[in-house]
């Protein structure tokens, strides 16, 4: 065997393990001790619709140079799970490691000629120290994370500090933690050459960035962002957000002195209940939102259709996943791009955010619920399951303490007592966005009925066409305020005048810029316009007018950013080019390479042929 | 069809209630119902319930479904908002709204359509929580503005104007909403004011779910020998199993001299409810019984109405999820951000 992958704070690991055997915290206790070198990490876990006994994997990115996105292939296969043995073991670049269980011997048509084999009988040293079965089993995960940080050379000290944090309070938890660590670390160091061909050192790479899942910054949000009510429907990948709106109410929104709720969660009956409660709340003059995924949306369409035509915030997380419910529940798309954006009956379209990662999921959450208020409308916040339930990399959250909630236009009992004259639907500014009240706020003065469009400017009962006209188009107005309200495109250019460009958006981003380099790098000049929201920013159409091809990177299958670009901007379809990934696996940076680098190419062949005569 | 306002001149001699509001004061816009329709006769009872217990009007928020029942929130309390949301999913938009300010009062109006047909589940759960509120179900046994269809509450064999005969069970939405945990429960008759205004009062007063199931005929569609929701079958099969007085905290108790046994139901806010009970073997404070009693007299043929069960001890959502007193709409930057510093030491735990 020649080759031996020799490699320093870049690599990938990945661990094949059983679901429900106890190995994903054992996994993030490795991850997390590499960020405690100060080294960058993106970690994912490739979970099955089951909750014991199928096949999970969990994929760690080292990369110094931060690169977060999901990159393919794996250079050390910690292979726990003997059923996809043959797909892991096949998954290996070659001059890889392969790290196995050697308990049982395994015929050398098992393994590869190309791949370097670690074999530890994990089995047999655990049963040895522990005789409790389930102890058996844990204590396996934190040996093998000991065996691992004497191959990687990864410092015990960060891995043994990282134990005694995740026990504080379980001290006897502690001890035998440490122990087990140790047993495999000892018999790795006498065992192997160590530290093998790849290694982590200590970095200052990482700087103050922090580690968080998108879910839970989004929840953190909108406890920032001011939210109270929030009713939902367990569906991964979403409950998790939920659940963490849940925990950091019960730190930051109990009354000090009475210990009362300053907030309220309803676990609702579906998703036709959630969006129904928060659609009532927000009516009422409460911040309220619900997190869902794509059979949730497929259910709240009747009411987002309310919503849109009677004018009531509402914010819905969308954190999309591939499909039906026996889809690919819990794998990564971003399919939903279409659903939400016309979700529902009549003339109806929202208002889309794509956070990016985590942080943006923090700061488009709270934005979201101010959006919702100044627009009166449903907002969306469209992440996916790859950014929602993984943790990333991500620069630290920031608040600005001068930041008020924007409640939107609102006349309270002094406006409406002063006279002022109060029409719900009536466009008093230009801007398309009606005043509104809420109940309860004046005895004689401001009260109306809601429903949809049968309704005049001053919400009574009509169902003349004109009238209807009337709404409809300054619904439409609204729409065209929101573009300017919304976060703007992100641009960026490339070194020298580029005739290609590419749109993207939301969890793609990683994965986009590390592409770019290496088409830099193959001479490709590419022009970058990352889309933050929807309705677009003028400066979308005008980065397309700019350019002779546009590709637009997705993972979904029938490019819905791109029919969306094309039916709101008018957009000749041939200008766009669909990069599409959708096989539920994260898009990876050397996928958007191949796609981008093969059809340059074609272009740059095709003026040469236009040439001949 | 364009909204119609009603006149509103006042009689000088018009009585006043103690917040100084006339009768009218309650009303809303002329009904587009069909003439003579039950429902209307539902909504001069809210008004007449709102009047006589003196509620401020623009305190009052007013929800309902889809359906001819549901489009009646506009011709009451025109002082206060109302929302007409979508079909059989009122409840969820009231329990919402109740989150965001449990100080007003609730009022949901649905139908027999809305809240046992497409919005069976809404009106279970919205039970089960214990939201504060009266919801109220106009039952005609069709569907009124689809033009009578039959509902999930038409009795077996019962026949429609069309001659189809119903071969599906019918859902009795009383029975359910006593299993189902509802604090107040009673069923009423669109025919019969004296009996159903007391009802209204005692439901909006009471601190917890409370549910009228009110029989309101469908002239148009639900009125013919062969249905078991017209006029006459109602009437003549009617068993009113109490004749209640709400008399609210404080307020001066008259009663009528009546037939029949009275017992007094004192309420948290020191309110009490006057059973006069015209049948001596219902209890209405015992869940279990008031189930059995339903379902014996249903064999007998008979429709039983009056206060059905009544949990002396009412709790609701917001005791469930500890919410502080205030309205949850009305709090402010202060009380729900936790600010930058709070921030930068989340960022230092994600390190
Ligand atoms: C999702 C949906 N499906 C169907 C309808 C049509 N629809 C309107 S009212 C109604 C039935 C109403 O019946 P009920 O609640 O008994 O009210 P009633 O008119 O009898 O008072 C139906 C089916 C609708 N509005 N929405
Ligand atoms: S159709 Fe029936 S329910 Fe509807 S208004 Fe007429 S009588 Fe009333
Ligand atoms: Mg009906």
């Amino acid at each position: 065997m020649s080759l031996k992958l020799e490699r320093v704070n870049d690599f990938v690991v990945k661990f094949a393990n059983v679901n429900g055997s106890g190995s994903a915290s054992a996994n993030e206790l490795f991850a997390r001790s590499i960020l405690r070198m100060g080294v960058p990490v993106s970690p994912r876990n490739i979970f099955p619709s089951n909750i014991q006994g199928l096949p999970t994997w969990y994929e760690v990115r080292i990369s110094e140079a931060g690169r977060l996105g999901c990159r393919g292939g794996v250079d050390l296969m910690v292979a726990m799970n003997p059923q996809t043995w043959t797909e892991d073991v096949a998954g290996i670049e070659p001059g890889g490691y392969l790290l196995y269980d050697s308990t049982k011997p395994l015929p050398p048509s098992q393994f590869r000629e190309d791949v370097h084999v670690i074999g530890v009988p994990l089995t047999e040293l655990c049963n040895s120290v522990y005789t409790d079965p389930r102890q058996r089993q844990l204590f396996k995960n934190i040996l093998y994370v000991g065996v691992l940080s004497a191959l990687l050379d990864i410092d015990v000290k960060e891995i043994e500090r990282l134990v005694g944090e995740q026990y504080r309070g379980k001290d006897a938890l502690i001890g035998p933690n440490l122990e087990a660590l140790k047993l495999g670390r000892d018999y790795a160091l006498s065992h192997f050459d160590c530290p093998i061909g790849l290694k982590v050192r200590r970095s200052k790479a990482l700087g103050d960035r922090i580690f968080i899942d998108g879910n839970s910054a989004a929840a953190l949000g909108c406890v920032y962002g001011g939210a109270t009510v929030a009713a939902w429907y367990p569906i991964t990948p979403s409950s998790s957000l939920a659940e963490a709106f849940g925990r950091y109410c019960g730190q930051y929104r109990v009354d000090p002195e009475t210990g009362k709720n300053r907030y309220a969660i309803v676990q609702a009956e579906d998703e036709l209940a959630s969006i129904g409660m928060v659609i009532g709340a927000a009516w009422n003059g409460a911040r309220a939102f619900t997190a869902t995924s794509g059979p949730g949306i497929s259910l709240m369409t009747e009411f987002l259709g309310l919503a849109y035509f009677a004018e009531i915030p509402a914010v819905i997380f969308d954190v999309q996943r591939g499909g039906p419910s026996t889809g690919m529940p819990t794998r990564t798309q971003q399919a939903d791009v279409l659903a939400c954006a016309y979700a529902s009956h009549g003339d109806t379209k929202h208002v889309l955010l794509f956070p990016e990662d985590p942080r943006e999921c923090f700061e488009f959450a709270a934005r979201a619920l101010d959006l919702a208020d100044r627009l009166q409308t449903p907002v969306f916040v469209l992440s996916d399951l790859d950014i929602g339930m993984n943790e990333r990399v991500c620069e630290p959250l920031g608040w600005d303490d001068s930041h008020r909630m924007d409640r939107g236009k609102v006349l309270g009992f002094e406006e409406l007592e002063s006279g002022k004259e109060f029409g719900r639907y009536l466009d008093v500014d230009g801007d398309g966005i009606p005043y509104r009240t809420y109940p309860g706020s004046h005895p004689a003065r401001g009260a109306f009925f809601t429903r949809g469009t049968t309704k005049d400017r001053y919400a009574r009962y009509s169902e003349e066409g004109p009238v209807y006209v009337d709404n409809m188009e300054r619904l439409i107005k609204k729409f065209e305020t929101a573009k300017s309200l919304l976060p703007q495109p992100e641009e960026r250019r490339a070194e020298r005048p580029a005739r290609l460009g590419a749109i993207y958006y939301g969890s793609t981003s990683p994965a986009m810029l590390e592409a770019l380099g290496a088409l830099q790098s193959q001479g490709i000049a590419l022009d970058l316009l990352r889309v933050r929201g929807f309705p677009f920013h003028e400066r979308v159409a005008k980065f397309v007018a700019e350019h002779d091809e546009v590709f637009v990177v997705e993972q979904n299958r029938d490019g819905q950013l791109r029919v969306l670009l094309m039916n709101e901007c008018g957009i000749d379809p041939a200008k766009l080019v669909p990069v599409l990934h959708y096989d539920g696996a994260p898009i990876t940076a050397r996928f958007i390479v191949r796609e981008i680098a093969e059809r340059a190419s074609l272009a740059r062949v095709t003026p040469l042929r236009k040439s001949t005569p | 069809m364009t909204y119609l306002a009603k006149p509103k001149l006042h009689h000088p001699k018009l009585p006043v209630n103690r917040l100084g509001y006339t009768r009218r004061d309650y009303e809303g816009a002329v009904s587009t119902l069909c003439a003579g329709c039950g429902h209307d006769s539902i909504s001069a009872a809210i008004v007449q319930a709102c009047f006589e217990l003196d509620l401020p009007p623009h305190r009052i928020a007013k929800l309902s479904g889809i359906g001819c029942s549901s489009k009646t929130p506009t011709y009451f309390l025109g002082n206060s908002h109302g929302f007409n949301s979508v079909h059989g999913r009122m409840p969820s938009v009231l329990t919402g709204a109740n989150l965001a300010n449990r100080e007003l009062i609730y009022l949901g109006v649905s139908g027999d359509g809305d809240s046992a047909s497409i919005g069976l589940g809404q009106f279970a759960h919205s039970m089960r929580r214990g939201v504060n509120m009266t919801y109220i179900v106009e039952n005609n046994g069709v569907y009124g503005l689809t033009k009578g269809q039959f509902s999930a509450t038409a009795d077996k064999g019962s026949k429609s104007k069309r001659g189809a005969v119903n071969n599906d069970s019918a859902i009795d939405l009383v029975t359910l909403a006593i299993q189902l945990g509802a604090g107040f429960v009673g069923r009423g008759f669109s025919g019969d004011k004296a009996q159903l205004v007391p009802l209204i009062k005692a439901a909006i007063e009471y601190p917890g779910a409370a549910f009228i199931d009110c029989i309101s005929p469908c002239i148009a569609f639900n009125n013919h020998a062969g249905s078991t929701k017209s006029f006459d079958y109602v009437r003549a099969h009617n068993e009113a199993v109490n004749r209640l007085d709400f008399i609210p905290a404080g307020g001066e108790i008259t009663m009528q001299a009546a037939p029949g046994s009275l017992s007094e139901v004192p309420m948290p806010d020191g309110s009490v409810l006057r059973l006069r009970r015209l049948s001596e073997d219902h209890d209405p404070t015992d869940r279990t019984a008031a189930l059995n009693y339903l379902r014996q007299r249903e064999a007998q043929g008979e429709i039983v109405t009056g206060l059905l069960y009544l949990d002396p001890e009412p709790d609701d959502l917001h005791a469930h999820l500890h919410t502080v007193p205030a309205p949850l709409n009305r709090l402010g930057d202060a009380e729900l951000c936790p600010g930058s510093a709070a921030l930068e030491r989340i960022n230092a735990a994600l390190r």
